[in-house]
């Protein structure tokens, strides 16, 4: 394995899968960056759970885009050795953990989205992704609940736990219109029935925020401007920190095994 | 980390094959809901368990070690107590 860039055969359907292994494997990394400094023990381990889970995720859907493309690309150098602009994931998951008012609110808002996304694609027409939804599905309903519990004691509880999650609901709420985007090529696959339209969860979800952020005392921003771009791969200049501690070890000792 | 906010939980995990729950440890949390999800995940993370029971540490009394003496030892002088002393035929087979 050489530690320069791979290339990939950007077909809708490749696109599509790495779309999903990178929300999942970049979620999963900052989640983990949380290993050792959580605020107590008990969220250190809940936090590397979620982590591992995400990273599961990854790993299938990465599998199954080598897999489809039928080059000579596996999971690990489709992690490992695409650059920044060749990552196709969300910009909400590449945000910095901040305080964990942060943390806890990006996890809700891509968690209640994930818990619906992957419910209705159980229904695929691919058998495979079928499968990596219905086992995603019951990890993502409990990130969910992780979330919403905390969501609900940290806006409900003192004034400056109450201050520190509404001040991270105004910031993160512009990435989370991508969620709901897609472009041409996952058109096509959403006719074909491989795919579902994430435009038609936009309403149960919100209907799932605002349960939750109703009990909080907390209240959704009003502003409807969202920034875009990760699907295309044109990020925030988190993501490639985040990648050179992510492939640090395969770009500096190419082929590494453990 | 032990304030006013997160009290002590005692937890216990019925297994796979178990037939009662078992305690396995404690953790700190604000409150029930919570206390069964840091169950859930420090306890339960390598297949451990099918049930979590979460019990507030406050809410068990404990005998005082101080007291073993008379607590327990009277019962150990007692072996006609055990059920060792009877042979078991061999129709009865598993008991």
């Amino acid at each position: 394995m050489s530690c320069a860039n791979i290339q990939v055969s950007e077909t809708p359907l490749m696109l599509y899968a790495l779309r999903r292994a990178d929300d999942a494997l970049i979620l999963g990394h900052r989640l983990s960056e949380w290993c050792g400094h959580a605020p107590i023990l008990e969220e250190d381990m809940a936090l590397s759970n979620i982590a591992l889970d995400l990273i599961g995720q990854a790993r299938e859907l990465y599998g199954y885009a080598a897999k489809s493309e039928g080059r000579d690309n596996d999971e690990d150098k489709l992690a490992y050795l695409r650059d920044v602009r060749q990552y196709r994931n969300l910009l909400l998951v590449e945000q910095p953990n901040g305080d964990f008012a942060h943390t806890m609110v990006r996890q809700f808002f891509y968690s209640a989205f994930a818990d619906l996304y992957w419910r209705e694609m159980m229904s695929s027409r691919d058998a495979t992704l079928a499968a990596i939804a219905a086992k995603s599905e019951k990890e993502s309903a409990y990130h969910l609940r992780h979330a919403s519990e905390w969501i609900i004691r940290l806006g409900d509880g003192t004034d400056e736990s109450h201050r520190r999650v509404q001040a991270a609901i105004d910031d993160l709420w512009a990435f989370t219109g991508e969620m709901f985007a897609v472009d041409d090529g996952e058109r096509a696959l959403i006719h074909a029935g491989v795919a579902i339209d994430p435009g038609t969860l936009r309403g149960r979800w919100l209907t799932t925020l605002s349960d939750v952020i109703d009990e909080a005392t907390l209240s959704l921003p009003q502003n409807d401007w969202m920034q875009q771009g990760g699907r295309a791969g044109r990020h925030s200049e988190h993501l490639g920190h985040l990648l050179s501690e992510l492939q640090s070890m395969q770009r500096t000792f190419p082929g590494l095994t453990w | 980390m032990t304030t006013p906010n997160t009290p002590l939980w005692e937890v216990f995990i019925r297994s796979r094959n178990g037939l009662a729950h078992k305690h396995v440890g404690s953790l700190h949390a604000s409150d029930a809901t919570m206390a069964l999800q840091a169950a859930r995940d420090i306890y339960t993370r390598r297949g451990e368990g099918l049930s979590i029971w979460v019990v507030p540490s406050t809410a068990i009394t404990a005998s005082d070690p101080a007291e073993k003496g008379m607590m327990f030892e009277p019962a150990e002088s007692k072996i006609y107590r055990h059920p060792t002393f009877y042979e078991v035929p061999d129709e009865v087979g598993h008991m």
